[in-house]
Order: structure tokens, then C-alpha cells, then sequence
């Protein structure tokens, strides 16, 4: 029997105005994704690629249609709801690393955890997974401005990992970092994806770090092309 | 759960360079704050420092001050006569009928003269008040026109040093002493023997009675027999409770304390929003991914608050050290302060107090400081829209 799909999008559209124009973000978006499947979104700037990704991701809401993520219409939830929703079933990678800069990387990794009802003894041991999971087993106790950008993007898929999400979202991961850098961070999320089930859906411009996902989908003008 | 407190204290510590001049100013602000409650407290602690438990003081009914008091020697005959009063090993009723006048006399090293209060008292009267001791020269003598000054006093006035004169009346007076008050009302005051000073000034009426009841179970009965004889029309209370009303002084520094303390806080708390705001606006993105990782409004708002109130507490504990040091460099100077007695227009003399319950007041109050300017910004904070937010360079 086929699994369920852990994110099941219909007929989803994002408008916005920018200034007097009505600018269509997503134009009736269809889309499901399979649990572990690590699927890449491309396109072209204003494509529509983040918008989808942040929607999914429930940090943005859609104009019209559904996002059912792992059974839950996340259009649906208020922001208190959405927030905790995110807590518990999503993992953020970002461009920027996003590191709060006067923590400590395990401290970083362990910000999604004080919203758990874990003590500090479970906390610290999860981190130390998470650390160890990205290679920084020993650079825990740096701040972000002591880490290479590598490194603080590790710490920021640690980050990610550390509440043990079903879905981990990635946007332009490698866009700031070398290409030895970008090779280690897209080969640890194809790991989630492969060996951990976890389910990666990856923002990117770039056709090599695309060759890591096992699904790639093309968005233009707000829509998925073949 | 809300952010870990050390994401708001190493911020505040990593951005120093743009929170010192707050803190710095919240340190002047909570400074004069304290300094000044410390000199009203001062005040109140000399007036509340006076008087023996043990007596009962009597004034004109109607009177809220023996300055502005009348007693008439028939009155002062009538109280020393009632049942209960207590006797001396003479058999005489330790009554003291006092008069109390102001003086002016030349300030020391200043320019111009103020006032200072004259107190004819008797030997009763002295007996009345054991917190008062001679710790120069000799007492005065009854019949001669001598004077014993308070010590504290003594460095205000010119002429009032031991072999000095003043003039009061028309006449001139000889200090011969001076008296010590322990940090009461009467260390702003200058005695003299009661029959010379009513000569002086041509007085046949004193301005109060002090007397002792013989059984302190009595005292509030003798209050009641003074109070409701219609013939006396005279007002009694207990010397302790008289003083401790005797705050008019005070309320001036009070309310000046209150007002500077409402205009520098105002522009305290702009100084903290816009360090807040400051701080805001270079961590929009931090506060994006926060919200992003699940953090809830509030807890951005408390995150926020919490910073800025830290903020200024550091500016409170550093402004109510700057107050305690300036305290400490009085009292160990020995320096007096003076101010003018609202009820009798006379020199007060008192010491200025800076108790670790002010120094609290004043961190207190640096932490509303710090809550009102973070308010609007934590508020900003908080409804940065999240994808926005993150944009955010």
C-alpha cells in the first residue's frame, strides 16, 4: 500500500498587492509529497517557489485553496496554533543561517527546545545528538561569529533537527556558502531524507545542489511546470 | 516558556557602546531621585526622632506648632495644678511653660541672615528632655542673658561659637554652650532661660506647655481633661506624636523630589525607547526566526521588556550607588543640611539619609523607567510581520 502524503496541497493561490498591483504569488497550486521524499523547488526570481515553501512551512497563509500538512489544514489555525504547529512539525534551514548571534550554537540548537515540556538534562542531551548528527560535536560552546559560514549552517540544520520534525524545509541553504561547504550541507539533508524518513523540501537556484533531491519541480509565474 | 534571560543580558551587554548614555542617564535620573527622597527622609527621621514618650506637650487650641502658639500664665497655672501631673524630688510639677521665638541671625560664610528658633525653657524643661545633653561649655545661667546653641546650628551662624554673641530682640545674647539633640528637631534650636527670654521680648504669654503625668497609664485621660475643658481652650497631645506631625517641612522636598522625578523620568523613558526601538530595528530578522522556531507574540514582548527594564536597572543600581557614595562623603564630612521650616519660617537642621530601602526605591523606579520605554518597542517587535522580518538585512 502506498503511504499517505505528508503534505497535500489543492488549488493553492497567493495574491498580495505591491503598491496598486495585485501580484499573484501562486496560481492554483496542485501538489503532493511523500514521506522522506527530498523534493526541490526551482524557478526563477518571483516564481513562486518561496511563497509555496513558506505556506508549507506555515509561516505564510494562502489566498485560496489548502495545505494539509500531516492531516492538519494549516490555513486553518490561528497564530498561537500556527505557532506551536511549527514548533513541533517543522524544521527551518535558511539562506542566512539565521544563528541568534550572542548564543552559543548549542544554544541556538536548543532554542526550539524550551518551547518543550523537556527538562534541561533532556534538552542538553538532544542538542548533543543534533550537534554531533552535523559534525559540530566539539564547536557547541562557539558563538555564530566563531563558526565558518559551513559550520553555522550545520548548526542551523542542528537547529532544525533538534525537535525531531517530520518535515524540514530548506530555503537557498547553500546560497552563502563555498562549494565544499554546500556539498557537506546538501549531502547531510539528502542523509535526513534517505536514512533519518524525514521529508526535505528544498528552495534553490542551482541545478547541482538540485541533483541531490530525489524530486524536482519547476515553478514558473506561480505554477508548477512540467 | 519565554526566551532564556541570558539572549536579553548578552544583548545588552554585546550592544554596550549604544546602551551606556542610557544607562548613564537613568544613573543621573534614579541619583537625584534618591539623593532627594534621602534628604526628605532626613527631615521626617529629625521629627520623628523628638520627644520623650513619656510627655505631653500642650499649645493653643487651634495651633498646629508651639510658633504659632499662645498660653497665658493663668492656663499654665491652671494645667500645672491638675491631678496626675508628676512631681519632682522638690514636690514641684514637672511642667516646663516654654516660649518659643525666631531669631535672625548672620548665616556663616554666606551672605545675608535667616532665622533660627529661640526656646525659653526652664529647668523643668531641661529635665523633660534627657536626649538633649551639653557637650560644650556650661548651661546657661537662669537670670542672665546667656544662651546654649545646638552644635549643628553652631556652624550655620556667625556668633554662634562658645563666647559668641547674637542679637535677638533688642538685646544681645552670650553663647556659653552647646547642646547636642541626637538627630532631633532640637538640634535646630538655641535655649535660653524662659523668664530672660519673655524680658527680652516682652512676653506675658508662652507658646507651650510640657509636662510628664505621674502614671503613664494616665496620660490619655490628663489629654482628655485639657482637650475638653471649654475654659482652657487648649490643645494636648504626646511630645512624639507632635513631632512626627511636624513633616510640612519635608513636603516641599518632597513633591520637588516628585516633580524632577516625573520630568527626568519622561526624558529617561525616551532615551530607553529609543535605544529599544534601536534595538529593534537591528534585530528584525533575529525576531523573525524566532517567531519562525514557534515563539509566541508574547513571549517577544516579555523578552523585550524584560531587556529594557534590565537595561535601566543597571542604570538604577548605578545611580542608587552614586547616591549611597554621596552619603557616605556627607556623613563622614559631618556636613549639616538646612532647609526652612515651613511652619515656624526658622532653620531646620537635619542629616540626609540614603537607607537601602531607598536604594531600592530608586532600582524600582529605574525598572518602571525601563518598562515604560520598552513598551512601544517590544509592542513593534512583536507585530513585525514573520516573512518580512526575516527579509530583513
Amino acid at each position: 500500500m502506498a503511504a499517505e502524503p505528508i503534505v497535500v496541497i489543492r488549488e493553492l493561490t497567493k495574491t498580495y498587492l505591491q503598491g496598486d498591483l495585485n501580484v499573484t504569488a501562486l496560481n492554483g497550486v496542485s501538489l503532493d509529497i511523500l514521506p522522506g521524499e527530498f523534493v526541490v523547488l526551482m524557478g526563477p526570481s518571483g516564481s513562486g517557489k518561496s511563497t509555496l515553501l513558506h505556506i508549507i512551512a506555515g509561516i505564510d497563509r494562502p489566498t485560496s485553496g489548502s495545505a494539509v500538512v500531516q492531516g492538519i489544514n494549516i490555513a486553518g489555525l490561528n497564530e498561537s496554533q500556527l505557532a506551536e504547529w511549527r514548533n513541533q512539525n517543522v524544521g527551518f534551514v535558511f539562506q542566512s543561517f539565521n544563528l541568534i548571534p550572542v548564543l552559543t550554537a548549542a544554544e541556538n540548537v536548543e532554542l526550539p527546545l524550551l518551547l518543550t515540556d523537556l527538562d534541561s538534562k533532556e534538552r542538553r542531551r538532544q542538542v548533543a545528538t543534533a550537534l554531533e548528527l552535523v559534525g559540530l560535536a566539539d564547536r557547541g560552546h562557539h558563538r555564530p561569529d566563531q563558526l565558518s559560514g559551513g559550520q553555522q549552517q550545520r548548526a542551523a540544520i542542528a537547529r532544525a533537527l533538534v525537535t525531531d520534525p517530520a518535515l524540514i524545509v530548506a530555503d537557498e541553504p547553500t546560497g552563502n556558502l563555498d562549494a565544499k561547504s554546500a556539498g557537506d550541507v546538501l549531502t547531510i539533508l539528502q542523509s535526513l531524507s534517505r536514512n533519518a524518513g524525514k521529508t526535505v523540501i528544498m528552495v534553490t537556484h542551482d541545478p547541482k545542489s538540485a541533483a541531490f533531491g530525489s524530486r524536482s519541480l519547476h515553478l514558473e509565474k506561480g505554477e508548477i511546470t512540467p | 516558556m519565554a526566551l532564556p534571560l541570558k539572549y536579553n543580558f548578552r544583548n545588552v551587554i554585546v550592544r554596550w557602546r549604544s546602551t551606556v548614555s542610557t544607562i548613564l542617564g537613568i544613573a543621573l535620573v534614579v541619583a537625584v531621585f534618591v539623593l532627594l527622597r534621602g534628604l526628605a527622609r532626613g527631615i521626617e527621621r529629625t521629627n520623628g526622632n523628638t520627644g520623650d514618650p513619656r510627655n505631653i506637650i500642650v499649645v493653643r487650641k487651634g495651633s498646629q506648632a508651639e510658633s504659632g502658639s499662645l498660653v497665658s500664665r493663668e492656663q499654665f497655672r491652671t494645667v500645672q495644678f491638675l491631678k496626675g501631673i508628676a512631681r519632682n524630688e522638690a514636690g514641684e510639677p514637672v511642667v516646663s511653660a516654654e516660649l518659643v521665638m525666631i531669631v535672625s541671625a548672620p548665616r556663616r560664610g554666606a551672605p545675608g541672615e535667616a532665622n533660627t528658633l529661640l526656646r525659653g525653657v526652664t529647668p523643668r524643661g531641661m529635665e523633660l528632655r534627657p536626649q538633649v545633653t551639653l557637650v560644650e561649655g556650661r548651661w546657661f545661667k537662669p537670670g542672665h542673658r546667656e544662651v546654649v546653641v545646638a552644635r549643628r546650628l553652631a556652624s550655620r551662624f556667625d556668633g554662634f561659637e562658645i563666647g559668641g554673641t547674637f542679637k535677638a530682640g533688642a538685646e544681645r545674647l552670650n553663647v556659653v554652650g552647646h547642646f547636642d539633640g541626637t538627630g532631633s528637631a532640637f538640634d535646630s534650636e538655641a535655649w535660653m532661660d524662659a523668664d530672660e527670654c519673655r524680658a527680652i521680648f516682652d512676653r506675658d504669654m508662652y507658646s507651650s506647655l510640657l509636662f510628664r503625668p505621674a502614671d503613664p497609664a494616665a496620660m490619655s485621660e490628663l489629654i482628655g481633661r485639657i482637650e475638653s475643658d471649654k475654659r482652657l481652650s487648649l490643645r494636648a497631645e504626646r511630645e512624639v506624636d507632635y513631632y512626627a506631625k511636624q513633616t510640612m517641612t519635608a513636603v516641599p522636598i518632597k513633591y520637588l523630589a516628585g516633580f524632577l522625578g516625573i520630568a527626568m523620568s519622561i526624558g529617561a523613558v525616551f532615551a530607553a525607547m529609543n535605544t529599544m526601538y534601536a534595538s529593534v530595528a537591528s534585530r528584525t530578522r533575529e525576531i523573525g526566526t524566532l517567531r519562525v522556531l514557534g515563539f509566541s507574540r508574547r513571549s517577544i514582548v516579555a523578552s523585550f521588556l524584560i531587556e529594557g527594564s534590565f537595561l535601566a536597572m543597571i542604570g538604577g543600581v548605578l545611580g542608587s550607588s552614586l547616591a549611597w557614595f554621596v552619603y557616605v562623603y556627607v556623613v563622614l564630612r559631618g556636613i549639616n543640611f538646612g532647609t526652612l521650616d515651613f511652619q515656624s519660617f526658622a532653620e531646620t537642621v537635619f542629616q540626609f539619609r540614603v537607607t537601602p530601602d531607598l536604594m531600592i526605591l530608586g532600582v524600582a523606579f529605574s525598572a518602571a523607567i525601563g518598562f515604560a520605554g520598552s513598551l512601544l518597542p517590544a509592542l513593534r517587535a512583536s507585530r513585525l510581520p514573520v516573512i518580512a522580518a526575516l527579509k530583513s538585512l
